[in-house]
């Protein structure tokens, strides 16, 4: 079977690419586009390493066909800074050492990020159940909580 | 010596390799590509236990795109009967756990592997390969393997004269057992047994290897130790260790698991037969099924002590699983599972028993949570029997200075008392706990390790530092590294940078593990960088033209003391730096040792549990670990470090099992059916960390990345007795137990 031609956005660039039609969405992300900030962890949806956000929401790039990103929006860990600036996540996690090996790191952040752009004052359960899908062996979970809370709270001060 | 302004052991700066793990940019093993890079992929035995007749690899051969087929054939065989050790590993093992050789002894056993121009073309191949089995009887639990006519693993190990599973003992013995029990006024004796646990790293195992046609080898691999992937992967291959660089890549945790290979030797086979650069990236299923993780185990535990709370005598047998190939941690069992008690009269005694699991990885302190399991819930039902609080207990019978252990030391300068006193004080041992909620307590030891470390200190010619050091960072250690070469220079730690060499760049560096990264490596970058100061001293001297003892090294510069003091303005290390060609060339220093004196590590912790009744769930709902730390050089880390080992024994207490059907299978092969434990299971976890300075280190240090796994599994199966009034002999205490215990008891209808 020929490979498919899909046409998509990825961190805000029109990108192009060939995949098989079983190729995943990560596949291509790490094989094809050399954007390998997202991770895999498991290849069934559980460990969260390869979060990404399909227009706006949160999903496991590894549940996804690469095919479905035809004429959608992909952001991915590679589109969280800006320029030289890092997102208020990124420099939180690391001012709090919210991170060990990081090998979670970048899915952690991304659903961290979608968490502040639907809830902007979440309660510490709120994250907790929001990031029950993105394990982490090293930190037993408490900085990134913390480091979530206290990056809400801050852009919260920042936006009044 | 000299006076240092920039303090930074003691605080926590960011990490030098934090901002590319944040932005996606850190390269991970399996994040490398090579130009005319193909995958590999394994061929897995399908039989618990079973004779290879024959391998026909010929159909795959064949298959276009299919470049190289490897089997046990290409990969160096060791005699059964020779012992190659490599450290914990011994090499007649690792050939036959990479690729199986006469026989398959376990699901998942690789039995051939294939590169090919795409993965699934390689998948592809697998499907092609004819093995002949002949299928045997297998044996997967400790009972089945010991029984007596259990099915043999290995012809060739025996045990009291006859072919047996059981590959070896060991043993511990203090005082006189028997007359220590005569003396007690209570004996608690109790059996119990946990299941195998995962590691669980996220980052699946993965390489990229490349080997020339003239035999040189370079190595991409996740690792706890690039030289111990060189010096196994060289056993492996045949190919020298100086052929072979090994380069490590970040890595995605390990905890233990990432101290042995699996894939590398095989990559560099498929790579010399193709003559193309290899990857290999396992699937999460194939980490599940054939790599780790640590035993199961079974114990028997008596204690007997006096009415006033002295333990008069200890008595443990503990066997552990050591999964298809000899080498369970029972050191760690035996030989930590007493440690924090000053007893007279200490028997503890191990088996080694091999059976059709895949081969255990080291976990975290080996051994060591298995055997305190079973000892702390004893101690418990001793508090409870003699009626003292579990606490005191622990306090009155602590070990201290001078006390000799049962595994041999007489223990120096330690602070596992400090611990107990901490958490009697803390206010957590005192808050009020509500229906089904209990408290559990308990104590953990270990051993903490010294050993090889190289590190080289430069500093360029802008005046800035670059470290070298030899061991893959797995908790923040190049942090660590950073704030103390910055406050020995006086320097703002963000003038430092910190790398981990690859075994082609810096000095030999046994691997990341026995929670020894920090001990060692502070010692050699302390004397290197103490090197650097004494030249630098040097220099300024021989600028100012006065003697290098007339010169102190304080806050960044080389300043003028004694009769001349005042004399010559400050020479900064920028100023020197700068002008070094003049006198006498680059600045740097490098040291090689093989560090000593990294002394043992304590921690107790305090675990508050609500149990709900009608599900079966129990859930931690406080969390605080005391730990002696000796010296906290980064304290977030440490902390990061006493917070992941505590989750990781919630989730070895109350879910983390290894599931077998009746064919000899692991039936939950994956993260969503071996349940670790997510961000919703768990409370914020409460740290106080605890310095007592080990005075055989530089900075003070002793190993912190281990004990925080110790203590969990009781301190948690304490607090579920506390809740419920029952006491679980077994892990892990998931709903489906609690509930048939609590059906037992008729307490959920209550």
């Amino acid at each position: 079977m020929a490979k498919m031609h899909i046409t998509t956005t990825i961190n805000g660039e029109p990108t192009e690419f060939l995949c098989e039609p079983y190729e995943t969405m990560l596949d291509v992300l790490r094989d094809n586009l050399g954007m390998t900030g997202s991770k895999e962890g498991c290849g069934s949806g559980d460990c969260g390493a390869c979060s990404v956000t399909l227009d706006d929401r949160l999903v496991c790039s590894c549940l996804m066909l690469a095919a479905e990103a035809e004429g959608h929006e992909i952001r991915t860990i590679e589109g969280m800074s800006e320029g030289e600036a890092l997102h208020p996540l990124q420099q939180k996690f690391l001012e709090t050492a919210a991170l060990q090996c990081g090998i979670c790191t970048p899915g952690v952040l991304v659903a961290a990020d979608a968490l502040l752009k639907k809830n902007p004052n979440p309660s510490e359960t709120e994250v907790r159940y929001w990031l029950a899908g993105n394990l982490c062996r090293c930190t037993g979970y408490d900085k990134i909580v913390r480091a979530v809370l206290e990056t809400a709270a801050d852009l919260r001060g920042a936006a009044e | 010596m000299s006076e240092i302004s920039n303090k930074w052991i003691g605080t926590s700066t960011i990490r030098p390799d934090g901002a590319d793990k944040v932005t996606g940019k850190a390269a991970y093993a399996a994040d490398t590509n090579m130009p005319g890079m193909i995958w590999g992929k394994v061929l897995r035995s399908p039989h618990p236990h079973a004779i290879i007749r024959s391998i026909d690899t010929s159909k795959a051969e064949a298959l276009p795109g299919v470049k190289a087929v490897v089997t046990a054939k290409d990969i160096v065989d060791f005699s059964v009967h020779t012992p190659v050790p490599l450290g914990i590993q011994d090499m007649r093992w690792m050939c036959r756990n990479v690729m199986a050789r006469e026989k398959a002894l376990f699901h998942g056993h690789p039995v051939a592997a294939v590169a090919a121009t795409s993965g699934a073309i390689a998948e592809e191949a697998c499907k092609l390969i004819e093995v002949d089995y002949e299928v045997l009887p297998w044996a997967i639990e400790i009972d089945d393997a010991i029984a007596d006519d259990a099915p043999i693993l290995h012809d060739f190990i025996e045990f009291e004269g006859k072919p047996s599973n059981i590959a070896g003992t060991l043993e511990h013995t203090l005082g006189d057992i028997d007359a220590g029990f005569d003396e007690a006024d209570v004996i608690v004796e109790r059996s119990f047994d946990t299941k195998p646990v995962h590691q669980g790293y996220i980052e699946p195992h993965a390489c990229l290897v490349n080997v020339t046609p003239d035999d040189k080898m370079t190595v991409w691999s996740s690792s706890q130790g690039q030289f111990m992937v060189r010096a196994m992967t060289a056993f492996l291959t045949g190919i020298p260790q100086s052929d072979i660089r090994a380069i490590p890549a970040e890595i995605g945790g390990g905890f233990g698991g990432k101290t042995i290979i699996y894939l590398e030797p095989v990559a560099a086979m498929l790579s010399k037969k193709s003559g193309r650069p290899v990857k290999m990236v396992m699937s999460r299923e194939e980490v599940m099924r054939a790599t780790g993780p640590t035993s199961g185990a079974k114990s028997m535990v008596k204690i007997g002590a006096k009415k006033d709370g002295t333990i008069v005598a200890a008595q443990a047998v503990h066997y552990l699983q050591a999964g298809a190939f000899p080498g369970a941690p029972i050191r760690g069992a035996c030989g930590c599972c007493f440690a924090p008690y000053d007893i007279p009269n200490v028997h503890s005694f191990g088996y080694d028993v091999v059976s059709n699991r895949s081969k255990v990885a080291a976990y975290r302190a080996p051994g060591s949570p298995i055997g305190a399991y079973a000892v702390e819930s004893v101690l418990d039902e001793v508090a409870e029997e003699i009626g003292i609080d579990p606490l005191e207990l622990r306090l009155k019978n602590a070990a201290k200075q001078g006390t000799k252990a049962a595994h041999g030391p007489v223990y120096p300068v330690m602070g596992y008392a400090e611990t107990v006193k901490a958490a009697l004080a803390h206010e957590h041992y005192k808050a009020p706990l509500g229906k089904f909620q209990g408290r559990g307590v308990a104590s953990g030891y270990w051993f903490n390790a010294g050993g090889e470390s190289s590190a080289q200190v430069n500093i360029t010619e802008d005046g800035n530092v670059v470290v070298t050091t030899g061991h893959p960072d797995i908790g923040g250690s190049r942090a660590s590294i950073a704030n103390i070469t910055a406050e020995l220079l006086g320097i703002d730690y963000r003038r430092v940078s910190v790398l981990i060499g690859d075994t082609a760049t810096i000095g030999y560096s046994n691997l990341t593990g026995g929670s020894r990264v920090l001990f060692a490596s502070a010692m050699v970058v302390t004397q290197s960088t103490e090197q650097v100061i004494e030249r630098l001293r040097g220099l300024a001297a021989k600028i100012w033209g006065i003697e290098a003892e007339a010169v102190t090294w304080s806050d960044g510069a080389a300043r003028p003391a004694g009769e001349n003091a005042g004399k010559f303005e400050p020479l900064t290390l920028k100023e020197l730096a700068a002008r070094s060609n003049e006198t006498g060339g680059p600045i740097g220093a490098g040291v090689q040792l093989n560090t000593a004196g990294a002394e043992g590590g304590f921690a107790t912790h305090v675990c508050d549990v609500e149990v709900d009744v009608d599900l079966g769930i129990v859930r931690v709902i406080r969390y605080t670990s005391f730990q002696d730390v000796g010296k906290a050089v980064h304290p977030a880390y440490v902390e990061g470090q006493m917070q992941g080992g505590a989750v990781q024994g919630i989730g070895w207490a109350l879910n983390e099992e290894y599931i077998y059907n009746k064919d000899g299978k692991v039936d939950n092969p994956g993260f969503l059916d071996y349940r670790m434990p997510v961000c919703s299971d768990v409370p914020m976890l409460d740290n106080v960390i605890i310095e007592v300075p080990n005075p055989k280190h530089p900075q003070g240090v002793r190993g912190v990345g281990e004990v925080p796994l110790v203590p969990p599994l009781a301190a948690i199966r304490n607090a579920v007795y506390n809740a419920l009034g029952i006491r679980f002999y077994s892990l892990p205490m998931s709903p489906p137990k609690v509930l048939e215990k609590l059906d037992a008891t008729k307490m959920a209808a209550e």
